[in-house]
C-alpha cells in the first residue's frame, strides 16, 4: 500500500510540475515574438517587420536571381518564402553552403528602395542528408516528371 | 506502491542497498564495456569511413555522428535525473539521490560536447560559430542547469537536504526539455528541423543512418558505464564508515 | 580509400577532428575521474582504519 504521506508528496510534486509548466507556457507565449530568430520574407514585404532597425530575414535564395552587378564583392539576390520575395544586397564573404535554392538568414535593414541591405549572411541547411549520387538521381527523377 | 507485488518490491529494496548495488555494478562492468566497444567501433568506422560524403555539406557533416547522439544524451540524462529526483522526493530512496547526482557531470559533458561540436559544424556550414536562436540558447540553458545541480549539491553540507534541493531543481528544470526539442518547430531558428524523428519520409540516407544509430546506442551504454562508476564513488563518499565499506576495504587488503 | 584523404576530410579536417578530439577528451574524463577518485578515497580509508586499530 502507498503510505498517505508519500501520496501527499507525489501530489505536491505533480502540482509543482503543473505549475511550472503553466508558468513556462505563459512566459513563452509572452516572449514568442522575441524568440523568433528571423522574419519571413512575407513579414518584411507586408511591412510587419520594423523598418530602419537591424533585423534578420530568412528565406530561400530564388533560383536564377543571384547576380554580381560589379566586379567587387557585391551580390544581389532575391529571397522567397514561396509567397513573397524580397531583394537582398550583400557585400562580403558568403558561407560554403550559400547557393541558389538554399535557405539563408540575412542580418541587416531595409533601405528606402525596399531593398534589404545585409551586413551578415548565414546559411540555414536543411535536415536532409544523402550521398551525391542519390541527390543526383532524385533530381533527375523530379525533372523527368 | 500497491500495484507492485511484494517480492518485486523486496527485490528492489535489496538491489538498492549500497553493498548489493556496488557488487552489481562491478558484475555488470565487463559486459557493458564489451557492448560499448561492439557498438562504438562499427559506429565510428561506418560514420567516418564507410558512409558517403553528404551531397551539400561534403565531409563536414560527419560531425553528426557525435553531435546528434551527444545532444540526444543531454536530453535523455536530464529526464533520467528528473525521474530520479521524483523518486528521491516521494520514496526518500538513497540510491535515486546517488544516481541523480552521479548523472549530472555526465549530462553536463554531453551538453558541452553537443554545443562545441555544433559550433565547429556551424562555422563552416552556417558561417558562424554561434547564434542566439531558440535551439542553441535553450541547450546552453541546459548546460547551466546541469552545472547548477552539481554546484547546489556541493554547496549544501548535509547531503540529505542537498539531495532534496537538487531533486527539486532537476524537476523544475525538466520544463526546458520539451522546449529544446520543439524549439526548431515552434520558432524560426537557424538550426534545422529534426532529421531522424521525422517519420513521414526518410531525411537521411540509410548508409548514413545506421552508423548514427550505432553511435546513439553506444553513447547510451557509455552513460550506463560512467554513471555506475560515479555512483560507486558517491556511495562510499556518503557513508565512509559504514560496515559494507569496511568489508570492502578488508576484501581489497 | 587512402589514409591521406581520410585525414583531410574533404578540407574540413580541422572542424571534424577537433570535434572528435574534444568529445573523446570529455568522455574519457567523465569515465576515469570517478575511478581515480574512488581509488584515492579507498586508500585514505584503509590508512585511517589501520591507524585506529
Amino acid at each position: 500500500m502507498m503510505k498517505p504521506h508519500r501520496k501527499q508528496r507525489l501530489m505536491l510534486i505533480g502540482l509543482m510540475l503543473a505549475g511550472i509548466g503553466l508558468a513556462a507556457t505563459f512566459a513563452l507565449k509572452a516572449f514568442n515574438e522575441n524568440l523568433m530568430y528571423f522574419f519571413s520574407t512575407t513579414d518584411v514585404a507586408e511591412g510587419k517587420a520594423p523598418a530602419d532597425t537591424l533585423i534578420r530575414l530568412g528565406g530561400m535564395v530564388v533560383k536564377g536571381s543571384v547576380e554580381r552587378p560589379a566586379a567587387d564583392l557585391l551580390v544581389r539576390f532575391k529571397l522567397s518564402d514561396f509567397s513573397k520575395e524580397v531583394t537582398v544586397e550583400y557585400s562580403g564573404i558568403l558561407p560554403d553552403l550559400f547557393r541558389e535554392g538554399q535557405g539563408i538568414v540575412a542580418k541587416g535593414r531595409l533601405d528606402d528602395r525596399g531593398v534589404f541591405v545585409a551586413e551578415e549572411v548565414l546559411a540555414k541547411h536543411d535536415e536532409n542528408y544523402m550521398p551525391p549520387e542519390v541527390a543526383d538521381s532524385l533530381k533527375k527523377a523530379a525533372e523527368a516528371k | 506502491m500497491s500495484f507492485i507485488p511484494a517480492p518485486i518490491s523486496r527485490f528492489f529494496h535489496r538491489t538498492a542497498s549500497p553493498p548489493h548495488f556496488y557488487a552489481l555494478a562491478d558484475k555488470l562492468m565487463p559486459w557493458l564495456t564489451a557492448l560499448f566497444l561492439l557498438l562504438l567501433i562499427p559506429g565510428l568506422y561506418g560514420g567516418l569511413v564507410m558512409a558517403p560524403a553528404d551531397y551539400q555539406q561534403g565531409d563536414s557533416y560527419r560531425i553528426i555522428y557525435i553531435h546528434v547522439p551527444a545532444a540526444w544524451m543531454s536530453l535523455f540524462i536530464y529526464v533520467m535525473m528528473a525521474v530520479m529526483g521524483g523518486i528521491a522526493l516521494v520514496w526518500r530512496m538513497k540510491l535515486a539521490e546517488v544516481m541523480l547526482i552521479s548523472s549530472a557531470p555526465i549530462g553536463a559533458g554531453f551538453t558541452f560536447v553537443a554545443l562545441v561540436t555544433g559550433s565547429l559544424w556551424g562555422k563552416p556550414m552556417w558561417g558562424t560559430w554561434w547564434v542566439w536562436d531558440a535551439r542553441l540558447t535553450s541547450e546552453l540553458i541546459l548546460l547551466f542547469l546541469y552545472l547548477g545541480v552539481t554546484s547546489l549539491y556541493g554547496a549544501i553540507e548535509d547531503k540529505r537536504s542537498a539531495a532534496r534541493a537538487v531533486s527539486i531543481l532537476a524537476l523544475v528544470g525538466v520544463v526546458n526539455i520539451p522546449i529544446i526539442h520543439y524549439s526548431v518547430e515552434w520558432w524560426n531558428t537557424l538550426h534545422q528541423g529534426p532529421t531522424v524523428s521525422k517519420m513521414d519520409k526518410p531525411s537521411i540516407h540509410i548508409s548514413m543512418l545506421i552508423p548514427l544509430l550505432l553511435m546513439a546506442v553506444a553513447f547510451k551504454v557509455y552513460y550506463a558505464i560512467a554513471v555506475l562508476q560515479a555512483a560507486k564513488l558517491e556511495l562510499i563518499r556518503r557513508e565512509p564508515s559504514a560496515q559494507w565499506v569496511k568489508n570492502l576495504l578488508e576484501h581489497k587488503a | 580509400m587512402n589514409l591521406e584523404s581520410f585525414f583531410a576530410m574533404g578540407g574540413y579536417a580541422f572542424y571534424v577532428w577537433t570535434s572528435y578530439g574534444i568529445t573523446t577528451a570529455v568522455l574519457l574524463w567523465n569515465l576515469f575521474a570517478p575511478i581515480v577518485l574512488r581509488k584515492q578515497l579507498l586508500r585514505q580509508l584503509t590508512l585511517k582504519q589501520k591507524r585506529t586499530q
